[in-house]
């Protein structure tokens, strides 16, 4: 029996064989194809040695998520093997270059071993093994019967700066293992087939490269950043990118550093956004704070990793959405902005800038790392969509203009430097309308009230959480950032098998979507699912709604949340009523 | 041209009678007209520190930021807006307890910014902890029996930091400090100046009339500014006579010639944006 244009390949080997790379060829070779592809990549905190891989995954239908069986696994060493191979479904197949000892006892399921003389090949060729792995790509290709001239295309655009000899090298290599493969007939036992569906190429991205070209798209003037797993490649990413657009981007010497950068050039009239990782987004917490209070517009974007301290660097978690909501010292308002794929961090670059220029307010933009790293297919960008919104800049100032105007909802025209008359002190110290210092309670009381006042106009405007799947259903799986892939591809296999959930999207997740969650409450059986241990988001419904939620999902080991967890946690759910 | 009486603003200096910083602000001020600087185009960002006061008192565009972090929002303003003039206001404390660092990368990369040091040797808005400009021996209310750390003396880290202005002078006598910061202004890069400024309250030490005796100008005494070597031997000098003056300049390419920058930031044309092209190498 044939399985048509639905694979799980992985590629693994030891970290410094260019995984990343390879899978990320692999990837583009299918949406150049017109199919649907979900990257999954896992790495140790290491540069040379550990374990990676890089999981793909590629239908026809629409897919959200990484999934844990492997249909056709690429094994670089041994540790691979070890590693996946009760992952291996009946129907696939092993690659793996002959000098790696393989005995088909090993591998519990039916799938086949294909040796292949990867190194070799790569040495005859390319004089030395480092493009082993393309020798699989070509060799993949072949099993799977797709057209081998889309892999060539992609090698030849991913290799074309390296230059021509790289270039043919690498497609010389490919070719080898494809004929390899082919000339030993192994393509007719493997039932896996994978072939183009359209000639509308899609978009491949990561979470951290579309919101960084989503920024970019939205008028994103100015980036900082210390690297740190996993938000470094949105640094890279903007670092490249700057001079084509002519905005400013640059690494600088730490997050505190970088923190103030953002804010005085936001101060100065910069769309300034600033990114890190959980850890570095703790040292920025100070000048969150001096944000709330002198009203300067700025963007934060944070990817989750394990935690606590240094915790599990390369890997995934949700455990820091109460950390974004309450980080800071003092109160004032903020929104917390969760998406839970590429397409909509896309937008949701831009939207954030927005939001936080019209409200004079910090905007944090969480993601995590299954999202920041993971790739995934997008059939459209519309990047005119980002309209610029730069909220209340007065060019024309009269004398006595008053920065900090005690306004009806809350928002005081602001000037940028250099305006005629429109000069202010922008204090850290609690300050009167002309931003001077100031402790007098009757001016503590309206410069305080009016700061907080902005929350209740932020509710007005804020995207609500969105509804996928049927109106009705037996149960609400409620999502916030990443996990809704795994909840929507839950859904539909669910749906196959006649059980009817819908799933509930809250990508704006502060201020509190009270109301729309409050409705759902009382309408349905909920299941939360989060990457953490406390139900973070779970503790937010039952703060602003009163409501415990009885039905979570929680997984913190560092994994994403998987589809096939989802579903069995619904069954269960179900069952006990 | 705004005359230094017009950049006063309403509120009350809170500053202690006889306080150093009084004659900082009247330097300032003096500078900011002396030079012809239109006032909406000065943007003085402070620390917190009594010297952070100083944001409410000059009408300028000012910023009191957070304790040791005014550098980095400095220079994020100027990378926003090179058009401006930007002068940061430190203490001792937010320039060299709180956030070094930040000290140490300003200089390294050359941001076209003016750093003026209030330099008390003391913490005084704390009401007097020892400062990291304090000679080890200084008994103070944190430190009854002084401290195991050697005085950081900013003119000699901010040479070997690759500052390419590094000058000082003393809070007693304005026309020097203002002609300082003058010359700071128009240096093209980072320019470095170290202020005496006596802690009338707290610091018993460094007076006014400690300073008085020991002063002497750089400018009257044939030193060689163009010389690293020189400027770092003259920065060693501390006791019985304290050198005040410009110490090195150099010209060096500065933060915003690296980045190529012509126009200020802010004015790029953001309407024209279009990601078509990179759009397409993502498929």
């Amino acid at each position: 029996m044939k399985v048509v244009n639905k694979l799980s390949w992985m590629i693994g080997g030891e970290a410094g064989y260019g995984i990343m790379n390879t899978g990320r060829i692999f990837a583009k070779t299918f949406t150049r194809g017109g199919l649907n592809v979900f990257g999954y990549n896992e790495y140790p905190s290491l540069v040379r040695g550990g374990h990676n891989v890089y999981h793909i995954r590629v239908e026809d239908d629409p897919i959200n998520a990484a999934v844990k069986p492997v249909d056709l696994l690429v094994a670089l060493n041994h540790e691979t093997i070890d590693r996946h191979k009760d992952d291996l479904t009946n129907g696939g197949g092993v690659i793996y270059d002959e000098d790696v000892n393989l005995e088909k006892h090993e591998i519990k399921s039916k799938a086949r071993l294909y040796p292949v003389p990867l190194i070799k090949i790569a040495k005859d060729i390319a004089g030395k093994d480092l493009m082993k792995n393309t020798v699989a790509l070509g060799a993949s290709v072949a099993l799977i019967g797709y057209d081998f001239e889309i892999l060539a295309s992609v090698l030849r655009d991913t290799f074309k700066k390296k230059g021509k000899a790289i270039v043919e090298s690498n497609v010389k290599c490919a070719r080898a293992g494809y004929d390899y493969v082919s000339e030993k007939g192994w393509h007719d036992g493997f039932t896996h087939k994978l072939h183009k569906i359209s000639d509308k190429k899609k978009i491949l991205m990561t979470g951290n490269e579309a919101l960084a070209l989503g920024a970019i798209a939205g008028g994103l003037d100015f980036y900082v950043a210390y690297p740190m797993t996993p938000s470094s490649s949105i640094l890279h990413y903007m670092v490249a990118k700057q001079k084509e657009y002519k905005f400013f981007a640059k690494h600088v010497c730490d997050e505190i550093e970088a923190v103030n950068m953002a804010l005085g050039a936001s101060y100065a009239g910069a769309r300034a956004m600033v990114g890190t990782a959980t850890g570095g987004f703790a040292l920025m917490v100070e000048t969150l704070s001096f944000a709330g209070m002198c009203e300067v517009p700025i963007t934060f974007v944070v990817s989750q990793r394990g935690a606590p301290a240094t915790g599990l660097p390369t890997w995934t978690s949700q455990t820091d959405l109460k950390f974004f909501i309450n980080a800071g010292h003092g109160e004032f308002p903020r929104i917390v902005v969760a998406p839970g794929d590429a397409k909509e961090t896309f937008y949701v670059a831009a939207e954030a800038m927005n939001l936080a220029e019209k409200f004079q307010i910090p905007v944090i933009i969480a993601l995590d790392k299954y999202l920041s790293e993971s790739v995934y297919s997008i059939d459209h960008l519309y990047p005119k969509r980002a309209r610029i919104d730069r909220g209340l800049i007065v060019k024309n100032p009269k004398k006595g203009f008053k920065r900090y105007e005690v306004t009806k909802t809350g928002v005081s025209p602001r000037t940028l430097p250099g305006t005629p008359n429109g000069f202010y002190a922008c204090n850290s110290d609690e300050h009167n309308e002309f931003g001077y210092s100031n402790e007098e309670i009757k001016n503590r009381n309206m410069q305080y009230s009016k700061r907080m006042k902005k929350l209740k106009e932020i509710r007005k405007v804020l995207p609500k959480p969105v509804l996928y799947g049927s109106r009705k259903a037996e149960l609400t799986l409620i999502t916030w950032g990443s996990t809704k892939g795994a909840a929507l591809d839950a859904m539909h296999f669910l749906k196959n098998e006649g059980i009817n959930v819908n799933v509930l999207q809250v990508t704006y997740v502060f201020p509190f979507p009270t109301n729309e969650i409050n409705r759902v409450m009382k309408k349905n059986k909920v299941l939360v699912i989060e990457n953490n241990y406390t139900g973070q988001f779970a503790s937010l419904i039952r703060e602003h709604t009163g409501v415990k939620v009885k039905n979570r999902l929680n997984k913190y080991d560092g994994r994403p949340i998987y589809p096939v967890e989802i579903i069995h946690k619904v069954r269960e759910v179900l069952r006990n009523g | 041209m705004v005359k230094p009486a017009d950049l006063k603003t309403d509120e009350v200096i809170t500053f202690c009678p006889g306080c150093g910083n009084y004659g900082i602000l009247a330097a300032l001020k003096n500078a900011v007209s002396e030079l012809g600087l239109r006032e909406e185009d000065v943007v003085i960002v402070s620390g917190v520190g009594c010297h952070g006061h100083m944001a409410n008192f000059v009408r300028v565009y000012t910023v009191q930021s957070l304790h040791g972090r005014p550098v980095p929002f400095a220079m994020g303003v100027k990378i926003a807006n090179k058009k401006l003039h930007v002068i940061v206001l430190s203490g001792d404390g937010d320039s060299f307890g709180e956030g070094l660092n930040h000290f140490i990368n300003v200089m390294r990369g050359n941001s076209n910014i003016t750093y003026i040091c209030h330099d008390n040797i003391i913490y005084g808005l704390t009401t007097g902890q020892r400062s990291p400009t304090a000679d080890k021996s200084m008994i103070t209310k944190s430190t009854p029996f002084g401290a195991p750390e050697i005085r950081i003396i900013p003119v000699k880290l901010a040479l070997v930091s690759g500052a390419t202005f590094v000058a000082r002078s003393y809070a007693g006598d304005i026309r020097h400090l203002t002609d300082i910061i003058k010359q700071g202004i128009k240096h093209e890069g980072i320019s470095f100046i170290d202020v005496l400024q006596p802690c009338v309250t707290f610091n018993k030490i460094n007076t006014f009339d400690f300073y008085n005796k020991r002063v002497y100008k750089l400018e009257k005494a044939r030193h060689n500014k163009k010389s690293l070597a020189s400027a770092l031997k003259k920065a060693e000098e501390w006791g019985d006579k304290i050198p005040i003056g410009v110490f090195y300049q150099e010209r060096r390419e500065t933060f915003d010639e690296f980045f190529k920058q012509k126009q200020p930031l802010i004015s790029r044309n953001r309407s024209k944006i279009d990601v078509s092209k990179t759009l397409e190498e993502h498929k």
